[in-house]
């Protein structure tokens, strides 16, 4: 056991709780002192949150109104980098490209957003999906908002890519180097169209089982690979195995076909049509951004010959 | 004039959207027009004097020197962007408040809704259904339309008019679109969905929809006019017609194409000659073949065992 000092009392212990005694006052003091100064430097700091660690680790450069940190602001934006840091001036005029690009690309993040709601309260089968539309018409919570929301965010994006379409070609924006970029489009155009029509069949009412049965009957028409269509018999198609059967999972509009509508609808086109928005925003960007407004060109400087003609 | 019938063909919540179509279409072409003029006109001056030709900045907004030709995205073209998207953003809420989408009767194959219309974006097709069968409404011409808009840049080597609106320096290119697009597909949705009424039939803005009307149209087929019986004959009688159509067809628009686009003639190969021609022809074919219906009520010109068209 030890025993240091022998005179029997706990001389080290008296010193040890003196020791504590200064050093609470200590911790005491350095509350009533330093908590003051700290809260002080905290609120001075709030007044200028840019400084925090937190707002830099998530900004990587100052906010400034410096043209180094204008460009610094989309560049170093996941989101915004697809665009450059500077362009034309006169390639904000709205009145050369309708804005009809952007605002269907805002349109299918509108569908996106509300589709995703609207999957929590739908079923894709026949006992569920009709009154499932009528739950949500009548008893979700903004339910019928949501609904209508992303019924008439369709129609819009139909139209606007129509528009934006309409415009790449009013501008010649198709010609050399955007060839590719244009096919881009035709196939977006495509799967916006096909996104319309396989979400028409979902609500399982009259409406969009004619409309679907009027579409899909005219597969059943296809050159070779549709019963009824030319040479269609002789390589013995019937109405179980041609195109159409294929297209909706059986030989009418039924169950398999509102379970494939909904898988295209939710599932297979908005990932096809979302892969190839990113080629044709990439290829915007690599063809040399927006293609106009371009300084005009004069039939005299249009003669000389594209290609060497040997 | 029924105006109630009238009012509910134009506010069912589907129609809406062609309602606003059209509007907006005739907005955005006379935008796009009124920049084309302006450009031709300033395209004309800058032809007729080189000297300022050389030293103009060639387009039709005013440009100093000492401008920026350049500036920044962030404020000049994403605030721009951020006030688009809140505009969509309130458009949609007001549009999605104040009208409900369509929701029927739970679907039931036994009850065939009359009409039964496609949605209102494939209305051009399902009118074209009246005029040819469905192989080639339904599956030919979406083939062809697909194709045909991506052969253009392929096909269009006028190396004018890239990058601004213009007119004089692409009529033909031009006017085939807007042809195709403004006239052939539009317009035959609009007739799809404001004109067409049970039994696919043709109704006026204003006529009350009568489910009961027939109409006895006695249509003929183009061969029988000519006297033809035997299937062998209609058969090489239709192939000699639709072959006869594109090749005097393509040789009266060869003749017109040489003598009005020159410079575009000698541009284009062989084979984007041929794929024009091809296209032109079929896109013009779908008028003709509604005519011959409408004015002289003949529903098919080529008659095979296989297949008619
Ligand atoms: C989902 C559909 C589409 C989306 C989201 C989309 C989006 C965009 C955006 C944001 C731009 C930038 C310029 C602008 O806003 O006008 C653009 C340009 C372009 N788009 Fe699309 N687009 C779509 C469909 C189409 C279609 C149907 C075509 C043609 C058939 C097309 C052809 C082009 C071309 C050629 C450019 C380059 C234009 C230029 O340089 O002026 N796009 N697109």
């Amino acid at each position: 056991m030890p025993e240091e000092n022998g005179n029997g009392k706990n001389g080290n212990r008296v010193g040890l709780l003196e020791r504590v005694k200064a050093g609470v006052k200590e911790d005491v003091q350095s509350l009533k002192t330093d908590m003051p100064a700290k809260a002080k430097e905290q609120i001075e700091g709030l007044k200028d949150p840019t400084k925090t660690q937190v707002f830099t680790s998530i900004f990587r450069h100052k906010h400034d109104d410096t043209p180094r940190n204008r460009a610094l602001g989309v560049l170093s934006n996941v989101f915004l980098h697809l665009h450059p840091a500077k362009i034309n001036r006169d390639a904000v005029r709205y009145s050369y490209t309708w804005g009809m690009g952007g605002i269907t690309f805002y349109l299918f993040i509108v569908l996106t957003f509300t589709g995703v709601l609207l999957m929590f309260y739908y079923h894709p089968s026949k006992v569920q999906a009709f009154r499932d539309v009528l739950y949500l018409e009548h008893d979700v919570p903004f339910g019928k908002l949501l609904r209508n929301m992303h019924r008439w965010a369709a129609h819009l994006m139909v139209i606007a890519v129509w528009l934006h379409m309409f415009r790449v070609f009013l501008t010649g924006s198709y010609k050399k180097p955007r060839e590719f970029n244009w096919n881009i489009g035709v196939l977006l155009l495509v799967f916006t169209l096909l996104l319309s029509f396989t979400g028409y069949l979902l609500p399982d009412d009259q409406l969009g089982f004619w409309a679907v049965t009027v579409g899909t009957n005219m597969a059943r028409a296809t050159p070779l690979l549709g019963h009824e269509g030319p040479f269609g018999k002789m390589l013995g198609m019937t109405p179980y195995n041609d195109v159409r059967f294929g297209l909706l999972g059986g030989s009418i509009v039924d169950a398999n076909a509102l379970l494939r509508s909904y898988i295209w609808h939710c599932i297979g086109i908005p990932i096809v049509a979302s892969v190839l928005m990113i080629v044709h925003f990439w290829r915007v960007r690599k063809d040399g951004g927006i293609s106009g407004p371009a300084p005009v060109m004069l039939t005299s400087e249009a003669d000389k010959p594209r290609r060497k003609v040997e | 004039m029924d105006w109630r019938q009238l009012w509910e063909i134009c506010s069912a919540p589907d129609n809406v959207p062609i309602v606003g179509l059209i509007p907006l279409l005739i907005f955005y072409i006379y935008l796009a027009w009124k920049q084309a003029k302006a450009n031709d006109e300033l395209i004309g001056e800058l032809e007729t004097s080189p000297a300022m030709a050389k030293t103009h900045h060639r387009k039709t907004w005013p440009f100093r020197p000492g401008w920026q030709k350049e500036i920044h995205v962030w404020p000049f073209l994403l605030r721009i962007e951020f006030l688009a998207a809140i505009i969509v953003t309130i458009i949609l809420m007001v549009w999605s408040i104040t009208l409900s989408a369509p929701l029927e009767e739970p679907s039931n194959p036994n009850l065939t809704m009359n009409p039964a219309k496609a949605p209102w974006y494939f209305l051009g097709l399902q009118e074209m259904l009246v005029y040819f069968d469905p192989w080639i409404a339904g599956v030919v011409m979406p083939t062809l339309i697909i194709v045909g808009l991506m052969v253009i840049p392929y096909i269009d080597t006028n190396p004018l008019g890239s990058g601004y609106y213009t007119w004089k320096q692409r009529k033909f290119a031009i006017g085939t679109f807007m042809f195709g697009f403004v006239i052939l597909w539009v317009a035959m949705i609009i007739i799809g969905t404001f004109i067409r009424g049970p039994g696919w039939q043709w109704f006026w803005p204003g006529q009350t929809w009568d489910h009961n009307r027939l109409i006895y149209e006695v249509n003929r087929d183009l061969p029988d006019l000519f006297g033809l019986t035997s299937n062998l004959a209609k058969a090489i009688f239709g192939a000699i017609v639709v072959g006869g159509y594109y090749l005097a067809g393509g040789f009266l628009v060869h003749a017109l194409f040489r003598r009005y686009n020159p410079k575009d003639y000698q541009r284009m190969s062989l084979l984007q000659y041929s794929i024009m021609m091809f296209f032109w022809l079929t896109m013009v074919a779908l008028p003709l073949k509604m005519l011959l219906r409408l004015a002289f009520n003949i529903k098919y010109v080529w008659i095979t065992p296989w297949f008619n068209v």
